[in-house]
């Protein structure tokens, strides 16, 4: 029998350095197909880099953008208004600051690169000759202000900053629609609330509302009891087999007739609710396929230490549920902000409807492409920061580790 | 059928029983799982089910805290019958604890969240005194230093014993065990086994699945030979080892103590 000798010390592995050059020798110009691919793609990329620039900086006139800047941002919304709603913002900015200081332990490096949004805003503007990029750069302030607050005092300012954010949404609806004759917070009605502000609060609204909604149905589904299953069936199924827009359509036409005369309700609130029952049909199924993909063996172990049916939902299914399925909800999410655009269609003046109402105006004939590249870049910006959000929720939350 | 009047751990087999089964039957569909099944066991008595594959041990355990619902028959829990009457299943899964074959730990909560969870919300225990209990029972199964890490964390064995403090916590009158080794590497049975062998010399009622005739000889009041949905023999321990009557027990035994 052979003695086996033991390795000597545990090594470390092998390691290459990697130059730049040495890199691009390698992945673009390793062999001569490689080195084809490259110079043709390279070639490629950098006229339509130039084409693009050039277009941008060149050919495009930009008026129809920026003539009209604060339309595009909060649609016919009264400029003497306009400071309850840079207050919201300063607000937002604060509550971001302070959280990012109280509930995070080390300073992220995605905390740091949010504050680039408003500096480039501030830049942008000040080269447009526009006052408000001090306010942009103010909210920067606050929010750095915010973060060395929290850090500070984490656990005095804990439990005010919990309710803020709690109260911020109803404090939004409160601040943008006001609430006196006239004067001091002067009511704004809704059809004054248009473009991107309009966009986000439907947004907003939708999906915090049709997140618990959509929860609800989902359990509704799972229920022995057969009304209530029912129920939760025939609205996924008739709500998921028609177009968002066909509920906004009946939302908006339909609706007035069955309410008695004399009664309205206001047209962002039915678009808001037809946006909301939409989402929530989705929103079910997604849930539905996380509750599905939870061993039986957990509802078992909750059974057996004696929980009840909701404790065993709150405690431990909907948790692992949920956090199950965050890749879809948020991409839900993401597709539901752009959905918003179709209320243009019946015609409430979104980001969208505002846009079309600027191509409209016989100054600003043929200018699609600057206007609608400009909306589809702020479409993206947010879109993409709800992204980036949820890969940055789900490595918090340990998604895929366990 | 031994006819003492105690067990060999003191049990007296007088008295009235803390669980009584009478002609339990359970069909899976057409499936004819449990035919008759009648067992009574004392309180503080250790109970060692056996028996090949699909005889119906891990059914007739589960139908016990009503994790599976017997079709006829009674099923006397605590002197509470087990019907459809959600109350009373509430009440008897309050003094039955079960270990599982899978541990089913709760991933997202740590160690400790698993452990206090039952009496936090199903006891309405303040949490002080839930987790004063929780790290009692976690030094009894010999990890506390993990109070504070995700079951994601844990070697199996050590899963596995959180899974027995969990149920513990609830300071049940009788434990359930389902396989409780049958997931684990044969170094962490060991490790388990000697929790399970503590906990029925504390004088705890345990109702135990298992092929582990080691931890049988050494703790079992009584053990039940289960097939095909009916026990075929019962007995102490000396009587199945030593004096197996049935020909089904001296078959199953003769293939399962080979190794």
């Amino acid at each position: 029998m052979t003695t086996l000798t033991p390795t000597k010390d545990i090594l470390p592995p092998p390691t290459e350095r990697i130059t730049i050059l040495g890199w691009m020798k390698k992945n673009l110009f390793g062999s001569i197909g490689d080195t084809i691919l490259t110079i043709v793609a390279g070639s490629f990329l950098i006229w339509l880099i130039y084409a693009i620039g050039n277009w941008i900086f060149n050919t495009a006139q930009w008026a129809a953008v920026t003539d009209n800047l604060q339309l595009y941002m909060k649609g016919q919304y009264p400029g003497s208004e306009d400071w309850r709603l840079w207050l919201l913002l300063f607000l937002l900015g604060l509550l971001v600051g302070l959280s990012w200081g109280i509930f995070l332990k080390r300073a992220e490096a995605v905390g740091w690169v949010l504050l680039i949004i408003p500096i480039v805003l501030a830049i942008w503007l000040f080269t447009l000759g526009r006052q408000s990029w001090m306010y942009f750069l103010f909210v920067d302030a606050l929010a750095i202000v915010g973060y060395f607050l929290g850090k500070r005092y984490p656990k005095k300012l804990a439990r005010p900053t919990y309710i803020l954010i709690l109260l911020y949404m109803p404090l939004v609806i409160l601040v943008v629609r006001g609430f006196s004759e006239d004067g001091f917070m002067k009511l704004v009605p809704t059809n004054l609330w248009g473009g991107l502000l309009l966009s986000l609060l439907l947004a907003i609204f939708g999906i915090v509302f049709s997140f618990p909604f959509g929860v609800l149905l989902a359990l509704g589904r799972q229920s022995k009891l057969p009304a209530l299953k029912t129920i939760s069936v025939v609205y996924i199924e008739v709500i998921r087999g028609v177009p968002l827009i066909t509920l906004l359509f009946m939302g908006q036409l339909m609706l007035p007739f069955f309410l008695p005369a004399g009664i309205t309700i206001d047209r962002v609130i039915r678009a808001t609710v037809a946006i909301i029952m939409f989402a929530a049909a989705y929103m079910a199924e997604n849930v539905r396929g996380g509750l599905q993909s939870i061993p039986k063996g957990q509802y078992e172990a909750a059974d057996a230490l004696g929980l009840s049916g909701f404790q065993k939902m709150i405690f431990i299914v909907l948790p692992q549920a949920l956090r199950a399925v965050i890749p879809v909800l948020v991409g839900q999410f993401i597709g539901l902000f752009k959905d918003t655009s179709l209320v243009a269609l019946v015609g409430l003046l979104d980001l969208l409807g505002i846009a079309r109402g600027i191509l409209a105006n016989p100054n600003y004939i043929g200018r699609q492409l600057e206007v609608f590249a400009f909306i589809a870049l702020i479409y993206w910006v947010f879109s993409y920061g709800m992204s980036y959000g949820s890969r940055r929720l789900e490595i918090a939350l340990g998604v895929g580790e366990r | 059928m031994s006819n003492e009047e105690t067990t060999r751990s003191g049990v007296s087999r007088q008295g009235e029983p803390i669980i009584k089964c009478e002609e339990v039957h359970k069909w899976y569909g057409n499936f004819h799982v449990l035919r008759g099944i009648n067992m009574n066991v004392q309180k503080g008595e250790v109970v060692v089910i056996f028996g090949p594959s699909g005889s119906g041990k891990s059914t007739f355990i589960r139908c016990i805290n009503r994790l599976e619902e017997h079709q006829k028959g009674r099923i006397i829990v605590d002197g509470i019958e087990l019907s459809h009457d959600v109350r009373n299943i509430a009440a008897i899964r309050k003094e039955v604890g079960m270990v599982f074959q899978q541990f089913n730990l709760f991933p997202h909560l740590t160690v400790m969240q698993n452990i206090t969870l039952g009496p936090i919300y199903v006891r309405k225990w303040d949490k002080k005194k839930a987790e004063e209990i929780a790290m009692q029972l976690l030094e009894r199964v010999g990890i506390p230093e993990q109070a504070h890490k995700y079951p994601g964390q844990l070697s199996g064995g050590q899963q596995q014993r959180v899974a027995i403090a969990r149920a513990l916590a609830m300071q049940p009158k009788i434990m359930l065990f389902d396989e409780p080794t049958s997931a684990l590497d044969p170094e962490m049975i060991k490790e388990v086994l000697e929790v399970m062998e503590e906990l029925a010399e504390s004088g705890m009622t345990m109702l135990v699945v298992t092929h582990e005739m080691g931890f049988a000889r050494a703790v079992a009041d009584t053990m039940y030979f289960f097939d095909q949905g009916q026990i075929v023999e019962t007995g102490t321990p000396e009587d199945i080892f030593l004096n197996p009557q049935e020909d089904r027990t001296k078959l199953f035994l003769s293939q399962i103590l080979q190794h």
